[in-house]
């Protein structure tokens, strides 16, 4: 009889940790669970407000800043070639950081060692314009982060956040967005959180917002103290959500309700 | 930093209907909010946009402090002539943006 439990609990311990992962034919993008006014706002270049903030990056791209005058195109050239796909191979590794390190990092490691400019505010104006210029880059291609040796550490570190129960409701990143996705949470669907258009306009906010905005959204929503911008746990957390939405289509400034 | 998307078709045959799509980057503070420290914060909308098609008045909209942030405006005229459109917001703390958009009509 004893056996029997044993052996009972062992499956419901196996079932409890496999019930969690969404297949991947199961995936879906928050797109999907989107009202068709809100799916035609983002498909329409016109009516995305995301491509205000494209139209400003662009301009910044070309502008020279910081004390040694350089411009981003200066070194990368033409950011619709030079910049296609690199939104979705971030978060990639930093040799000089030894951590990954997201989009908007990486554009302020080079203002601060190419251009000597000062880095950009996390959710400034211009950082979000330029993250959305270079995300538009990689629309339509398949997010694809690199995991290697030296950054499978971050990624079982950025897994642990996403399934440990924390904050005052106890509740883990998981149990919502792995196993009641597709079901409400007061008025609005739960979706399956992966991050496939950030930048992205939220029209909550009625602006641009980064995906550590979002995290951070999230993390008070379940009365937790969020994390600060830029805190290597939120990178390790997109880098796990990135990696979990491997192969899906990037479609970066995205439209989300 | 004030940044407009417009869309027009670039030709249209006389006498077509044609559909403006504009998106302006704007605020739209609506005067009501409060800040963290209880202070109000003072309106900042637009209050006006206007459509001249070769310095004729086509389409004209007044804005209040409902609408939503980076207001999107979509409209149609009828296609008479070649020109330009030209489009035009103004509103609270001095704001005003100015864009124009050619067209051939064949």
């Amino acid at each position: 009889m004893r056996r029997l439990c044993a052996a009972a609990g062992a499956i419901a311990l196996a079932t409890s940790a496999f019930a969690g992962e969404i297949p991947r034919s199961d995936r879906r993008s928050g797109y999907d669970f989107m009202s068709r006014e809100t799916r035609a706002m983002q498909d329409d270049d016109s009516a995305n407000p995301g491509l205000l903030w494209v139209l400003e990056g662009d301009g910044l791209w070309n502008r020279r800043t910081g004390t040694a005058s350089r411009a981003c195109v200066d070194c990368h050239g033409d950011a619709r070639v030079s910049m296609k796909g690199v939104a979705a191979r971030h978060p990639s590794f930093s040799a000089a950081q030894g951590r990954p390190v997201n989009l908007e990092q990486r554009i302020n490691g080079c203002r601060i060692n190419q251009q000597k400019a000062p880095p950009l505010a996390w959710e400034s104006r211009d950082l979000l314009a330029l993250t959305a210029y270079v995300a538009r880059q990689s629309r339509g291609l398949p997010i694809e982060v690199g995991i290697d040796q030296r950054t499978q550490a971050f990624l079982d570190a950025g897994r642990a956040t996403f399934e440990r129960r924390q904050g005052q409701l106890n509740l883990a990143c998981s149990q919502c967005h792995d196993d009641h996705w597709g079901r409400r949470l007061a008025g609005n669907v739960v979706p399956q959180a992966h991050p496939t258009g950030y930048p992205l306009y939220r029209l909550e906010w009625q602006t641009l917002g980064s995906l550590q905005r979002r995290l951070r959204n999230c993390l008070v929503g379940m009365r937790v103290e969020p994390y600060d911008y830029g805190a290597p746990e939120l990178v390790d957390l997109e880098l796990f959500l990135m990696w979990r939405a491997r192969g899906m289509t990037f479609e970066a400034p995205a439209v989300r309700p | 930093m004030a940044s407009a998307l417009i869309n027009v078709p670039a030709r249209a045959k006389r006498g077509e209907i044609i559909e403006v799509k504009t998106l302006i980057s704007h605020p739209m503070e609506t005067g009501y909010r409060r800040s963290q420290l209880g202070a109000l914060i003072p309106r900042d909308i637009i209050r006006l946009f206007v459509c001249t098609y070769n310095g004729t008045e086509v389409f004209r909209a007044e804005l209040h402090p409902a609408i939503a942030a980076n207001p999107f405006i979509v409209f149609s005229t009828v296609a008479t002539e070649s020109g330009t459109l030209a489009f035009r917001w103004t509103g609270d703390k001095g704001f005003s943006v100015a864009e124009s958009v050619a067209i051939t009509v064949a």
